[in-house]
């Protein structure tokens, strides 16, 4: 891997958030949540949990975080005014990622293991629904109404749409390959999905479930196989959508309505993780392989700064 | 575990049946040679490097299964039609019963030389071999066939990796221990060809063969074989197997040994984890019971081309899913990082190689700072300049399409 050399504009420090939120950053190898003041990006501690530590979710309440641990075969709950970890919650062996029903009483998630996405009953532990699903499922999205899933299955090149009323896969989209994560729009229509192989994002009609359309990338100096899109978010407007581009080092900036990609930022290495604050003017990004975290003023789309938070940081969760 | 279990049954007896039950087949060959030695059982407990430890099919199977959700939205179920046939003659007879019930891929899995024959007699037919044991160079070269595609890396590949991995180490000085087989001299051969490409140094070539008799010492002593000069390296061009085993730790002077012992540059290893090959691993180790090899690893990896080409072609339809699966914008999956695809003038899977200790993948080339105009993956084995495959215009390297 290339050493990447960030350059800190001092001029863009003052975009950084003045609120005194928390920030909290898994790392895969230190199997351990860092925790981070986010005006100043001063180390608040890290917090031991279970091996392999990935996902991250907050409770709807935003009082407790949920950290799935892959090789630990559970989902850590922390709470978030004591930072410590109060409990574990069984979903399934080997869960990769996850996401709250709207009332915040089901936690869905996707098993890598078995191929399988687990419904669990979050105050009792009770499991719902353990629905079969291509191999190596990994992202998966809850609609707002709380009605459909959708999750991905990386050796398949699916996405599958759960029915959540029924517990049954309803429809099967083929898209690029090795799918990884989602995107919605606000309106619920469109539904974006990053295909790491492919270098690329398919959107899908979720009307139709056909797919739509496509959006290609080609930061300048990379090749083909080093594009591999992973992260993916929309602005609450669904205007733009960030992409973050695994070996190509870079994310990029798109325009959701044209699917025009309008800037490409260098961020560090392999970049997957991404998280927006509340009032969307700073991006944070983890670095799988260069160990830090970006921080990206949105206004400039511009590096504010880049700090060291554990070995192989894997996702960011803001709390404000 | 159990519970779980049931649970899993029930939801596939509740949905997949029904919902595959009026699928069309689709099914692929797969036709294994009963005679193989490769297969006998003492070599196959011998867990030799660069050779099988049991047939491949069950990975086969394993990719198979994969495909529960995939053929769903065209309406296929795709099967695997198992034969096997003791020579060359009975293989070329049972592809051609293979075609007649409409099947136009099949996985074989023999040596050079009966591939070399099946699919000289077969290149009239309908029909696209995948290669998935043979790593003979000539198979690539003259041999070549537009119907004939290799899975699995030949020579060349696996000693440009490994030699990538010697010049970033600066290990520049070689010895080659050379076998009696007319393979040995062929894995020599391509070593010899990968040392001049990159700059290294052979030292001396010197004749082993196995066995204690003291007439031959010189031939079967290490440390008569490996002694006078020095070197960085030792290189050892044993297909066999049984005499690499035992150079590491036995050479005259301290130095590494890499080849078909020691540090082996293989398509794939066991203990391969990046790239999601932890779970492939996991899910190959329980449907072989043993640990996998290349080979397992390109059985599944051909299962994963088809049914990658018919499912992007977007129908059962022979010429169309060749025609993709040959064209410039198949992306195969193989958990190796990068996308993978066969090259148009001879038919080789490109792809990473891995180099494997006895436990640990350690290395994958290409190595950093080896580039290739177009894809790196291309400087592993011949790229479209070098290719000795005579049809190479006919199939496509001249169509702008190379790569």
């Amino acid at each position: 891997m290339k050493p990447v050399h960030l350059i800190v504009a001092a001029s863009l420090l003052a975009a950084l958030p003045a609120s005194a939120g928390k920030l909290y950053i898994s790392s895969e190898k230190d199997n351990a949540v860092t925790v981070l003041e986010s005006g100043s990006l001063k180390p608040l501690g890290k917090i031991k949990t279970g091996d392999k530590p990935r996902d991250l979710v907050f409770s709807p309440d935003r009082k407790k975080l949920y950290v799935a641990c892959g090789e630990g075969s559970r989902i850590d709950v922390i709470d978030t005014a004591t930072d410590k970890v109060i409990g574990k919650l069984n979903v399934g062996e080997d869960p990769e990622r996850f996401v709250f029903s709207p009332d915040g009483k089901t936690v869905w998630a996707t098993l890598e293991e078995d191929g399988i996405v687990s419904g669990t009953d979050v105050a009792s532990g009770k499991r719902l629904a353990e629905i079969p699903v291509g191999d190596e499922p990994e992202g998966i999205l809850i609609t707002p109404d709380g009605k459909t899933i959708y999750a991905t299955s990386e050796v398949a090149n699916l996405v599958h749409v759960i029915d959540v009323a029924s517990k049954t896969v309803k429809a099967n989209i083929s898209v690029g390959n090795r799918p990884r994560r989602f995107a919605l729009t606000p309106d619920g229509t469109t539904l974006w999905v990053s295909n790491e192989l492919s270098g690329t994002i398919s959107i899908i009609d979720t009307r139709t479930n056909a797919v739509t359309g496509e959006v290609k990338f080609q930061p300048k100096g990379f090749r083909a196989e080093d594009i591999t899109p992973v992260g993916i978010l929309m602005t609450r407007d669904g205007s733009t959508a960030y992409v973050t581009m695994g070996s190509a080092n870079h994310i990029a900036k798109v325009d959701v309505k044209t699917r025009d990609v309008k800037g490409y930022l260098l961020t560090g290495g392999r970049p997957w993780g991404i998280a927006l604050t509340r009032d969307e003017k700073t991006l944070y990004v983890t670095n799988g392989q260069s160990d830090d975290m970006a921080v990206i003023d949105v206004a400039s789309f511009k590096l504010a700064k880049a700090v060291p938070v554990g070995r192989v940081p894997y996702t960011v969760g803001i709390l404000e | 575990m159990k519970r779980l279990l049931t649970l899993i049954a029930l939801a596939l007896l509740a949905t997949i049946p029904v919902a595959r039950a009026a699928d069309m087949p689709f099914r692929i060959g797969y036709l294994e040679w009963s005679e193989d030695p490769r297969y006998r059982n003492e070599r196959i407990k011998a867990e030799y490097p660069l050779l099988p430890w049991g047939r491949p099919f069950a990975a086969a199977e394993q990719a198979i299964k994969e495909t529960a959700f995939s053929g769903s939205a065209l309406k296929l179920r795709f099967e695997l039609l198992k034969r096997e046939a003791a020579d060359a003659t009975a293989m070329v007879e049972m592809i051609k019963a293979m075609v007649t019930a409409g099947v136009h891929y099949v996985i074989v899995d023999a040596d050079g030389a009966v591939m070399a024959d099946v699919a000289k007699r077969t290149a009239g037919l309908p029909v696209t071999l995948f290669n998935i044991a043979a790593q003979d160079d000539a198979l690539r070269g003259a041999q070549c066939s537009a119907k004939l595609l290799h899975v699995i890396p030949n020579h060349a590949m696996l000693t440009d990796a490994l030699a990538q991995y010697l010049v970033l180490r600066r290990w520049s000085n070689v010895l080659v221990l050379q076998g009696p087989l007319p393979a040995d001299a062929a894995l020599a051969a391509a070593w010899a060809r990968s040392a001049k490409r990159l700059g290294l140094k052979i030292v001396d070539t010197r004749p082993f063969k196995l066995g204690l008799d003291p007439r031959e010492r010189e031939l079967n002593n290490l440390q008569l074989l490996t002694g006078s000069k020095d070197y960085d390296a030792v290189f050892v061009a044993d297909t066999d197997g049984e005499f690499a085993r035992n150079v590491p730790y036995q050479t005259a002077k301290p130095r590494i040994v890499v080849g078909a012992s020691g540090l082996v540059a293989d398509a794939w290893h066991w203990s391969w984890e990046r790239d999601g090959a932890r779970q492939l691993n996991n899910r190959l180790l329980k449907a072989a019971g043993r640990h996998v090899t290349s080979y397992d690893w390109a059985a599944w990896m051909a299962v994963k081309s088809i049914v990658e080409a018919v499912i992007r072609a977007g129908t059962p339809d022979y010429a169309k899913s060749y025609a993709y699966l040959r064209g410039p914008d198949i992306v195969i999956d193989g958990f190796k990082g990068f996308r993978m695809g066969y090259r148009p003038w001879d038919g080789q899977l490109r792809q990473p190689i891995l180099l494997n200790t006895g436990n640990y993948a350690i290395a994958v080339a290409p190595i950093e700072g080896f580039l290739d105009p177009v894809n790196n993956l291309d400087t592993l084995g011949f790229d479209a300049r070098e290719t000795a495959c005579p049809k190479a215009q006919a199939l496509g390297s001249g169509s702008g399409v190379a790569k």
